[in-house]
């Protein structure tokens, strides 16, 4: 149903123009979840407000191909763009503290984006609000559509917000590292929530995170994105059981094992994301990669169809 | 609630309580300033001194002083001048609201709506050359000083251009009871109205252009526009909603203090007998208990604007209403 294609986003700066995402191509097939994973920097956001029309920044450049149930998106009008947004296009955002109006009540807010795109009556859609509220599991949802953001706990928040994007029943829902700002337990029930909710509303999913827990969780295919580009692509089976790029296996051998011998010290991936200013012409992982070789100064392609890695090394299907 | 307003008012008292003893402590028993010196004028015999204490009742202790003049201020309202003896002040003061009330209320509803406008419409076209052109007209404003203002004001509308079709309605200098005659009261106060607002439209309408910039930068400004809500919406519901909150602030403190008083200047210029005016004319000859009774007055406007502040904040702000 989405449909990327060589995807650039760039900005404008004083020190010249900055290339945050460098030809990113992906799909989002109906009702499926995709996760998106990679490190801070590494444009995995950028490129899903790229999606959603939602880098209004002057400086920004957007090229490439966007295409939505057929329908290209990069260069759409923006009151085009509005309509789709919300209603079929809905986001939920990473901080659910700051993501709410703080002078409204979050019932009001979810009946806001109803009545933005439906003609239904005033107290409909705070019907459907409560409706909303007790799909996500606020307790008390009669009481809890009169209350201001701040009188509601983070994960509280977080349902709100959810319970909002869900309002109009999008086709495509974008999470943005919803579970960063909760604690461990609400995190889990969040994920619980939005596996459920997509299933009962059959939406598809791309969810933003850096957690690898996450999307081993979550996730039906995982794309990994590394200084603005897809580094390999796959199922969630292929990544885990089978990770090709040497970044992948990287960001796996960082997380701490359950079974078999204790590591005295987790892995880390020496070295820090690429500036974005001056990037290195090849490989744009190959300064930190430990199996870097001559052919690394040009840059690979992603090769590979269910399965696909942008490595040298990579034996993919 | 109501716990919290009787709060509210016994600091208020406590405000003015505070302040009266103070502005009293400056004028009679600063060390220096012997009120009864100058009433008698200078190289005044100490006979004659003596005389004077004696009949303004300053040779009383300071104490007594100040309880008698807060009694006559506040209980017996017959409070004479210094100056002119039988006098009485409290009616004076009590006349001069109505004007000053008339200049900065008309004032202020100009410049709320014009600050506002030019607030608005600056975020919503920020960098554009309108943008420019308005915060440039806004600066502008704000460093014109009112009095200068003013003169110009008059000497355009009363006598260089009074004789042509732009300016032959406007009616000499000086106040018209609303009462008496609305249209000569209305008339008369056109111009001072936009002398006074002017300074004040290009603060707020700088102010609220920066606020609302700021508040576009929110995360929850993009949580609406993923919602998929028009950009007017955006501003004005969401952005707007939000810049509110130091808007009323600003407009607290300075509509209590223009009440109080701080429109002097204007007042002058056009020749309102304001209470700004008449606390200028009493400090020229240092008529106390003038001076004591319109800073009481101005006391009790300034703290009352900021009770009111507080409450507009209750219903602006969710957030204040549950702590």
């Amino acid at each position: 149903m989405l449909s990327v294609r060589d995807l650039r986003v760039s900005f404008r700066t004083e020190q010249g123009l900055m290339q945050a995402i460098d030809g990113v191509s992906f799909d989002v097939a109906e009702s499926e979840i995709l996760g998106v994973v990679g490190e801070s920097g590494s444009g995995k956001t950028v490129s899903l407000l790229a999606v959603m029309g939602l880098i209004n920044d002057p400086n920004a450049i957007i090229e490439g191909s966007i295409k939505y149930r057929g329908r290209e998106l990069v260069g759409l009008p923006a009151g085009e763009m509005r309509k789709l947004r919300g209603l079929e296009i809905a986001m939920i955002f990473q901080d659910p503290m700051t993501a709410l109006t703080p002078v409204y009540t979050i019932g009001w807010q979810i009946a806001e984006q109803i009545l933005a795109h439906e003609k239904i009556s005033r107290a409909a859609a705070r019907q459907r609000a409560i409706d909303l509220l007790a799909e996500v599991n606020i307790p008390n949802p009669q009481e809890a559509v009169d209350r201001y953001p701040h009188q509601l706990s983070g994960g509280m928040r977080q349902r709100a917000v959810i319970a909002m994007a869900l309002s109009c029943n999008p086709a495509l829902l974008v999470a943005d590292e919803p579970t960063t700002a909760l604690d461990v337990t609400v995190q889990a029930q969040i994920l619980d929530l939005v596996r459920k909710l997509q299933r009962i509303h059959k939406s598809a999913v791309v969810f933003i995170t850096h957690d690898m827990g996450v999307i081993a969780e979550i996730a039906d295919r995982v794309l990994v994105m590394y200084g603005g580009r897809v580094v390999e692509s796959g199922t969630k089976r292929d990544l885990f059981l089978n990770p090709q790029h040497p970044y992948t296996r990287a960001l796996l051998d960082s997380i701490p094992p359950l079974e078999g011998k204790r590591p005295r010290r987790l892995r880390s991936i020496p070295g820090s994301p690429p500036s974005l200013l001056d990037r290195f012409k090849g490989c744009s992982f190959a300064p930190r990669c430990p199996l870097r070789f001559e052919k690394c100064a040009a840059k690979p392609d992603l090769v590979g169809t269910s399965h696909a890695a942008a490595c040298f090394l990579a034996v993919t299907q | 609630m109501l716990l919290a307003l009787l709060q509210r008012l016994g600091q208020m008292l406590f405000v003015m309580l505070g302040i009266s003893m103070l502005v009293f402590l400056i004028f009679f028993a600063t060390p220096g300033a012997d009120p009864a010196s100058r009433i008698a004028g200078r190289g005044a015999s100490p006979e004659i001194l003596e005389a004077v204490r004696k009949s303004f009742g300053l040779d009383q202790p300071f104490y007594v002083q100040y309880f008698v003049m807060m009694k006559k201020i506040f209980i017996t309202g017959d409070l004479t001048s210094f100056v002119n003896r039988g006098w009485k002040v409290v009616p004076a003061v009590l006349d001069t609201i109505p004007v000053t009330l008339s200049l900065v209320i008309g004032a202020a509803i100009l410049w709320v709506i014009f600050g506002m406008l030019i607030g608005i419409v600056a975020a919503a076209t920020r960098g554009s050359w309108l943008d420019k052109l308005l915060m440039i007209l806004g600066l502008i404003g704000i460093s014109m000083p009112v009095f200068w203002l003013g003169e110009v004001m008059n000497l355009v509308s009363q006598s260089r251009f009074h004789d042509t079709w732009m300016f032959s309605w406007v009616p000499p200098l000086g106040y018209k009871n609303l009462s008496d005659d609305p249209k000569g009261w209305f008339l008369t106060l056109i111009i001072p109205w936009i002398t006074l607002a002017i300074l004040y439209i290009g603060l707020y309408g700088r102010v609220l252009r920066a606020s609302l910039i700021e508040a576009l930068q929110e995360d929850y400004i993009r949580t609406a526009r993923a919602k998929g809500l028009s950009e007017t919406r955006i501003l004005l519901r969401h952005a707007l909603r939000t810049s509110l909150i130091s808007f009323v602030t600003l407009f607290g403190l300075d509509f209590g203090a223009l009440v109080g008083g701080s429109a002097l200047l204007t007042e002058v210029v056009f020749n309102l007998q304001g209470v700004g005016k008449l606390t200028y004319d009493a400090l020229q000859n240092l008529d106390l208990p003038i001076i004591m009774t319109t800073v009481m007055y101005a006391s009790f406007f300034v703290v009352m604007a900021n009770a009111l502040v507080d409450v507009v904040y209750i219903l602006l702000d969710p957030r204040v209403r549950a702590s």
